[in-house]
Order: C-alpha cells, then structure tokens, then sequence
C-alpha cells in the first residue's frame, strides 16, 4: 500500500490524480480462516485490525451483507465523548477516545478527529444533581470534565437560547476533548489498514448459517458459499438477534430504528457539540456546515431504517426551543439505523454459549465513539479465548447475575 | 405511520395514540424459579426480523392492553387480539400463514 502524505498529493497533483490505489481489495473469499468477523461496521473493522497488529493474527475474513461502513457506522451523528457514569464504561469509552486523538496518524488515513468539546444540557434541578454526580466521577476515572453554569454555556455555544420558558438552561456537564469525526473515513481508515495486512473484506456477502461441531463453531454459509473459522466474532450491531439465532441462543437485546437528520449547510456558527436530553434532541455543525440533527428511537422491534414521522417533529421542536436561530432552516435529508438495545444500556463484548464464538453488540444509540476501544477489547478476548480488563465487565451472562452496568438512568438518550 | 386496530373499542388507531410494550406471551417467572429461567423472562428477547408478538397499549383511546401480530422487517400488521390471549388465536396464526409460509415464532407456527 502506499502511504497517504503531502508528497503523494503533490505527486499525484502533477500526474493528474492517475496514481492513486483502490483503498481496499476486493477478493473471492478463501475457503478457510483462522478467524471470520461478520459485519464490516466500524466495530467488525476496528475487531480484525487490532486482531493483526496487536495479535498478530491476520488470516482474517471480515463478511458484510451490504457494503462497509453502511450500517449504523455510517448512519450516526458522530458524537465521541467518555463522560459515563461507571467505571467499567468510562474505562472503555475513554480507551476509545484516547485512541481517537492519534488514529489519524496510526492508520495514516484522515479520520478527522475534532476534539471541539461536548455539552450535556442540564434543564432539570435532576439533571444537575446527575451531572454533578457523573463529574465527581469522572475525576477518580481520569476523565476530564467539568461542571459549568449557564453563562459559560452561553460563551461556549452563543447560539443557545438560555432561558426558554419551559426548560431554561442551568449548567452543563463539559467534556472539552469530546467532539465529533468522519464516520464513513473511520470505517473506511480500518478498512484500508486491513486489507493492506492481507485480510479480505468481502462485501455483498451475507451470512445465512453458523455450522458447529462438537459445541464449536466451524464455518458459515454465505451468499458467496461455504466459508470454515477457527473463530467467529459476530459484530452486527441490530442484527445480532438474527445472527445469535443462527449460532442457537438468545440475546437481551431489542432492535430499535433510531433516527438523525441533517439541514442544508449554512455560515459556522457553532464549534461545539450540544446534547439536551430533557427536551430529547442534540446538534453538531459539520466541516461542510450542515446541522447535524439526532432525535428518539421509535419505541417498537423495527427493522426498516427508515422510523417514525412524528418522532422528528418531536426532535425538531425541542431544538427550535433551545436553537430559536434554526426555524427557518430547511432540513435536506433524513435516515433510520437499526440500533442493538440492552437493558441496561452498556454493550455486551462477550463469549458466548457456542465455543469459540464471540459477541460485541449492544452498543445501541451510542456506539461510533466507541469503535476504537471496542475493537481493541474484542481482539482481546478473539485472540485470547478470555476478556482482558476492559471486555470482562461487558459479558452478556451479567444480567443472570445481576451485575448491570446501569448506564440507562445517567445516558439513557441516544447520542 | 404504524396504525393498529384496537380489538376493544374498534378504533384504527395511529402510533401517536399507542403505546409500545414489547414481547407478547411472556411467561412469568418470579420466586422459586431457577436463574437460568428469571433470567430467559426478564431479559431474553426474540427479537425477529420477521414476524413477531407484541404488546400495545392503547393508551390515548380507551387506556387498554391488547396484542398485535406484525412483521418487524415491513412493518406489515397481521392483526390484533385482546390481551387475555394466552397463545395468537387461529385467526391471525392464519393471516399470517397467508403471508409468510412456514413461519414460526417460539413454540408457535
Ligand atoms: C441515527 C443514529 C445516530 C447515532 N449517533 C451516534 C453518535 O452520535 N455517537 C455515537 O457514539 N454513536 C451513535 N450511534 C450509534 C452508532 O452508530 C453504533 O453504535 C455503531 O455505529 C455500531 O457500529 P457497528 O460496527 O457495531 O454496527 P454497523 O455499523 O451497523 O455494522 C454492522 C454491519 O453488519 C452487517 N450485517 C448484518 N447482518 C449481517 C449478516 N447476516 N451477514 C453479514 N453482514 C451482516 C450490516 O450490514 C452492517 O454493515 C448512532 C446510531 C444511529 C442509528
Ligand atoms: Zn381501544
């Protein structure tokens, strides 16, 4: 592979772009791996690319029904922070976004990291108390963060209208290195890496069957044939039911279509990331100036991508309240993702029932954030056939036991 | 928009007059159950992509539960039947054979 620089710029500038690579192979799929991921989300991804450069193992095959990045990878709003509640989600999420600051440079592939910094509104004397709570937390976590009050909101993001009747604005949880990146190039950045460590990523490639043999899994059946693992890693995000069904158990996960919407692209006027849960809506700018728009999951099993109507009205509304300046703003496009939802609203990173085979779901309204860490747990516990530090608290047998990870009542928003 | 037929009063009603309440026919376990059991009632999920049991509530009409047969994948409503149903009655089981052969849901087909 060659490496993305300035100088390949300007070589490729003086040659008429005629030298630029294809970023990733697309070869026929073999009939044997050490180890199959389905699904080439940015999860998937991330998996196999820690699978090879921090285990060295790369006779992988990463399978995609669609194309990669096309699921909720690419359908999110982009929102990275690490402000959680519990140790155990504060440590992956932060691992995540530590690993975010430099994956740029590591994958030599621009993922346009932008650590602009993100506010939680507080609008409820109950949100404050929370907030303060997950700031005191933060601090024995080693998350930075802090609790501010309105004024310093308002210097922040000017563009917020403080004191709207219904739900005025008291303070906000801040984490200054949270922020925002390019989905489809955080996908895209994994996909090239793996491919230049020789592992096939094979799109347009679903899969219909998980054979097992002697309580272990031994290949799958896709739509481009029979294809035999020593290991499956099963990342698919609101398909994991689907999936868990073809390896013969159950999961605690509903799929919800969660929705997100963007407006035509205007003049900067806000470089920070806004999330008001009360009111249920949050909003970003992006590099080419659209307002990027998350609002409510539909409340039932869905799988279209395509959610409920008035669920954006709900959305819209709440931020006219909070952003009176985007009344008039006409919105350009809107998408559903079906979104992996637990109980208690952390992931499950975790083996499962089948041997050698190994779950990462669950990561619902919230998991683009997160990819970086994930994946990095995931190969982990791949490589090793047990959870490391960050996976062991995610394992999907903690509902049996009763050890949640309640992030629902701290976060239990889409974001 | 989704809209169901209340089986009590009647009513086509649109998703913003309903409430969603998730899997239909669970069956309860409490105390004395094992922990595999509690832990298959209260957290397991079908979760189908396809066909699928559910409970609504029809919570801005006359306020009751009542179950709904749909398909998760096109939101297809087969039907709807009053909440004391222990098991979906033949009625529906066939319009959703009409539709989707060989389907199964659980012990039902
Ligand atoms: C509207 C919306 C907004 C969001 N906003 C944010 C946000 O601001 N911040 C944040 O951190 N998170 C956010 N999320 C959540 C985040 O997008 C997801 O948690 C994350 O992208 C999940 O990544 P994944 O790789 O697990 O899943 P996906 O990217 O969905 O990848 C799974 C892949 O598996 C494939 N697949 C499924 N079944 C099969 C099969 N049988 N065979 C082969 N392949 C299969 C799918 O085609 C898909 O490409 C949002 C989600 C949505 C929908
Ligand atoms: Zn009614």
């Amino acid at each position: 592979m060659k490496r993305y620089s300035v100088f390949a710029v300007a070589r490729e500038a003086l040659r008429n772009h005629m030298g630029w690579e294809r970023a990733w192979r697309s070869p026929a799929p073999k009939v044997r791996y050490d180890a199959i991921i389905v699904g080439a989300g940015g999860h998937g991804l991330a998996t196999a690319y820690y699978l090879g450069k921090n285990h060295g193992i790369r006779n992988v095959a990463i399978l995609e029904k669609g194309w990669l990045g096309g699921g909720n990878t690419g359908r999110n709003t982009t929102i990275i922070r690490s402000n959680y509640l519990q140790d155990s989600s504060a440590a992956i999420y932060e691992k995540a976004r530590s690993l975010y600051e430099t994956l740029s440079q590591d994958l030599n592939y621009n993922v346009m990291f932008s650590p602009r910094g993100v506010m939680m509104l507080a609008q409820t004397q109950h949100e404050i108390r929370g907030y303060k709570r997950t700031a005191h937390a933060n601090a024995l976590q080693g998350v930075e963060t802090e609790f501010i009050g309105p004024g310093r909101v308002k210097e922040l993001c000017p563009i917020i209208h403080i004191d709207g009747p219904r739900y005025p604005v008291l303070g906000a949880l801040w984490q200054p290195r949270g922020g925002t990146a390019r989905h489809d190039a955080v996908a895209w950045g994994y996909a090239r890496a793996c491919s230049d460590m020789g592992m096939d990523i094979i799109q347009q490639c679903e899969v219909t069957a998980v054979h097992q043999a002697d309580g272990k899994v031994t290949g799958v059946s896709t739509t481009k044939g029979e294809i035999a693992c020593d290991r499956l890693g099963i990342v698919v995000a609101g398909h994991s039911g689907v999936l868990a069904n073809m390896a013969g158990f159950r999961l605690p996960i509903e799929s919800l279509c969660l929705q997100a919407l963007v407006s035509e692209p205007i003049k900067p006027c806000m470089d920070v990331v806004v999330m008001a849960n009360t009111v249920h809506g949050y909003m970003s700018q992006s590099d080419k100036g659209d307002m990027v728009i998350g609002g409510g999951t539909d409340g039932f099993n869905n799988y279209t991508q395509r959610g409920s109507f008035h669920h954006i009205e709900e959305t819209v509304r709440a931020l006219i309240e909070t952003f009176p300046m985007i009344s008039r703003l006409k919105m350009l496009r809107q998408w559903g993702g079906i979104v992996d939802m637990t109980g208690d609203r952390s992931p499950i990173i975790s083996k499962t029932p089948l041997g050698n085979t190994y779950i990462n779901c669950g990561w619902g309204t919230g998991g683009f954030k997160a990819i970086p860490g994930s994946g990095w747990a995931m190969a982990d516990l791949m490589a090793k056939g047990e959870p490391g530090p960050l996976a062991e608290e995610f394992s999907m047998y903690r509902f049996r036991e009763g050890k949640f990870i309640d992030e629902s009542v701290a976060a239990g928003v889409a974001h | 928009m989704l809209t169901l037929t209340c089986p009590y009063c009647g009513v086509a009603a649109d998703e913003t007059e309903l409430a969603a309440g998730g899997e239909a026919h669970l069956k309860r376990f409490g105390p004395g159950s094992t922990d595999a059991e509690f832990d298959t009632y209260m957290f397991a999920r079908e979760n189908p992509k396809g066909v699928h049991f559910e409970r609504w509530r029809h919570a801005y009409g006359c306020g009751k539960w009542f179950l709904a047969a749909r398909d998760t994948n096109t939101l297809e409503v087969f039907g709807t039947y009053p909440a004391q149903s222990s098991a979906p009655p033949q009625h529906i089981r066939d319009a959703i054979t009409a539709k989707r052969p060989g389907w199964t849901w659980r012990d039902f087909a």
